[in-house]
């Protein structure tokens, strides 16, 4: 019987054919985590009194959350995963000036690679599936297991195919196409299950759009986002690549839980409302939407393609009085081009503030905090009720495209009410 | 194991932002953590429960980020075990991880239980007795390798285990 992407990458870590639904010991080519998970694990390590880690070269440390430190005591934390790193060698840590946002960093680094099996003490390590690997969030216990053992457990999951075909219009993006889906299927729609997305208007995509849809499958549940390998992919990673990868692909036969198809060219750009992922509309229905704030960054929408659309709209305007506008650059390397292509100064004349990368305001951390009352538009991935600040503030997710525009606007609207 | 001890029941989808805030995840500190469990969904919640007593939750419990603080934060809170129609993945795995029992019961099941409610649970198992409303109900039973890890009294035992086997602590 033929097997999926995701059945192919587990099988060749456990070292035999796997079946669907059973718990395997996996052995795992990259393990990491940030300034949030990190120190638990470090914790639980020390308490073990661990001498190495199962390989210095396949360990990655990433404070990004609330570095550069935000207080005393996540500088305490950063310090801790600092000293770690140094006590064992691990050679893939960043320190403030190199570090970026771990999931846009890695395969910038060119450690996200086809047929690599990868767990990350972060929800969103699913977008690294962009690059063909099996790539999965674990918790801080586990990524502890993985850094002693270099295994993880996994329950082999079931895959579900979306194919995706058609035209999109012109405002219309990845980011909007990931939205569509989980309001389609739901915040548990995929729970425990791969998403494997596919069709013509996939492959038609860049790395850095094929990325946030990745990165958004744990929205819908699921246990990672996969995307098979192709000359894009192929392009990507051929300079960067850190190490030796495989490609794999699904067979034409393999099974899946369910499969989805949609054309794209039904869909409009997408916000989803307040406190869920699932609350989609599509931006004619969104009516008279004050906001007080606009952030463009994160995981899910920092890169440069993502900085690029934003500056095309917001090039020679004015953010609205009432809107304080954020930008954040994922990694240094998409800071500094977009500095060398003029896309930082477009954002400062047009009053938004450019900060340092990190995770910052996407998880109500620092640099950008919602007071109570308040509403933003945001291109993160998350509007859970609290996730950007005060409880009773509120989130809106979109694309960079939407969020430019509402930030001239004042409101929620599209890149169309704005003239360009 | 058995546990003993009253509900507290909440809803669908309570996510790992209810469970602990971001604005609290600049310490690990269990104990700290436990202070403000469920703080956004219930500010009672954190200064009334009473040690070995459960959480009843719908579908989809525990959604969102992979921080164990969420987990951690509602073992150190006192809590005995959670109960849940259905859990989000990574949830489930941090639970079992750091040996929070974890009871999926079935949605009838979830539904007759109330706020206030004496259950008592065998987790091993997978029984549960409602001792106000009179009643019973059945979890399935975990997988074998998870049953070893919930046996050790979570991952790193086992993780203590091996290492040790492997002559490498
Ligand atoms: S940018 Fe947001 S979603 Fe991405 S890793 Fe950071 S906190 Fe998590």
């Amino acid at each position: 019987m033929g097997q999926t992407i995701a059945e192919k990458i587990i099988s060749a870590h456990v070292g035999r054919e796997v079946i669907v639904g059973e718990i395997v010991k996996a052995k795992v080519d990259f393990a990491y985590a940030n300034d949030i998970t990190a120190p638990l694990a470090i914790n639980h390590l020390e308490n073990l009194g661990l001498k190495k880690v199962f390989d210095p070269e396949r360990v990655g440390l990433i404070p990004d959350h609330f570095a550069p430190n935000k207080d005393i005591k996540s500088a305490e934390q950063c310090k801790k995963v600092r000293e770690f790193a140094k006590k064992y060698g691990i050679k893939n840590y960043f320190e403030v000036g190199r570090m970026g946002i771990e999931h846009v960093l890695l395969p910038e680094e060119g450690i996200a690679l086809p047929g690599m099996l990868i767990v990350g003490a972060d929800s969103h390590t699913c977008t690294l599936g962009a690059f063909g690997a099996f790539a999965t969030g674990v918790g801080s216990t586990d990524f502890a297991a993985a850094v002693a053992l270099g295994e993880v457990w996994l329950k082999v999951p079931e895959t579900i195919k979306f194919i995706y075909y058609g035209k999109m219009g012109k405002w219309v993006t990845s980011k909007d196409l990931i939205l569509y889906t989980i309001g389609k299927i739901g915040v548990a729609g995929a729970t425990y299950k791969v998403m494997e997305f596919t069709g013509e208007v996939i492959n038609n995509l860049s790395m850095d759009a094929r990325a946030t849809i990745t990165n958004m499958a744990i929205e819908a549940g699921g246990k990672t986002g996969i995307i098979e390998p192709d000359d894009v992919t192929e392009m990507y990673i051929k300079d960067i690549a850190k190490w030796p990868y495989k490609i794999y692909k699904s067979d034409k036969d393999a099974q899946y839980a369910e499969v989805y198809e949609f054309d794209v060219s039904k869909i409009e750009p997408q916000v989803a409302f307040p406190h869920l992922p699932e609350n989609t509309k599509p931006i004619s229905e969104v009516g008279n939407i004050k906001i007080d704030q606009a952030f463009i960054g994160s995981c899910t929408n920092g890169k440069l393609e993502d900085l690029e659309l934003a500056a095309q709209i917001l090039k020679g305007k004015k953010i609205h009085p009432d809107v304080r506008m954020i930008v954040i650059p994922a990694t240094p390397k998409i800071y500094r081009e977009a500095m060398r292509r003029g896309l930082i100064d477009i954002f400062m004349e047009a009053g938004a503030t450019v900060s340092a990368p990190t995770c910052g305001p996407c998880l109500g951390g620092h640099m950008g905090v919602l007071a109570k009352g308040e509403r933003a538009i945001s291109t993160t991935n998350r509007n859970f009720v609290g996730r950007m600040g005060h409880p009773e503030s509120e989130v809106y997710l979109a694309s960079p495209a939407i969020a430019a525009a509402s930030a001239i606007l004042g409101r929620i609207g599209s890149p169309e009410e704005v003239e360009l | 194991m058995i546990l003993k001890g009253k509900v507290w029941k909440y809803g669908d989808n309570i996510d790992t932002d209810l469970i602990i805030p971001a604005r609290y995840l600049n310490t690990s500190d269990p104990k700290e953590l436990a202070k403000h469990c469920l703080e956004d969904l219930d500010i009672n919640f954190a200064k009334s429960v009473k040690e070995g007593d459960f959480i009843v939750g719908g579908k989809n419990f525990g959604s969102g980020s992979s921080r164990e603080h969420a987990p951690v934060s509602i073992k150190a809170a006192g809590v005995g075990a959670v109960l849940a129609k259905s859990f989000a993945r990574i949830f489930y795995r941090n639970a079992i991880n750091i040996g929070l029992p974890i009871l999926e019961l079935k949605e009838e099941d979830i539904e007759d239980i109330s706020t206030g409610d004496e259950l008592e649970i065998d987790t091993g198992k997978g029984i549960v007795r409602n001792l106000t409303k009179q009643r019973e109900y059945k979890a399935p039973p975990f997988p074998e390798f998870l049953q070893e890890i919930i046996q050790l009294g979570g991952l790193l035992n086992y993780v203590e285990k091996k290492l040790k086997e492997r002559g490498e602590i």
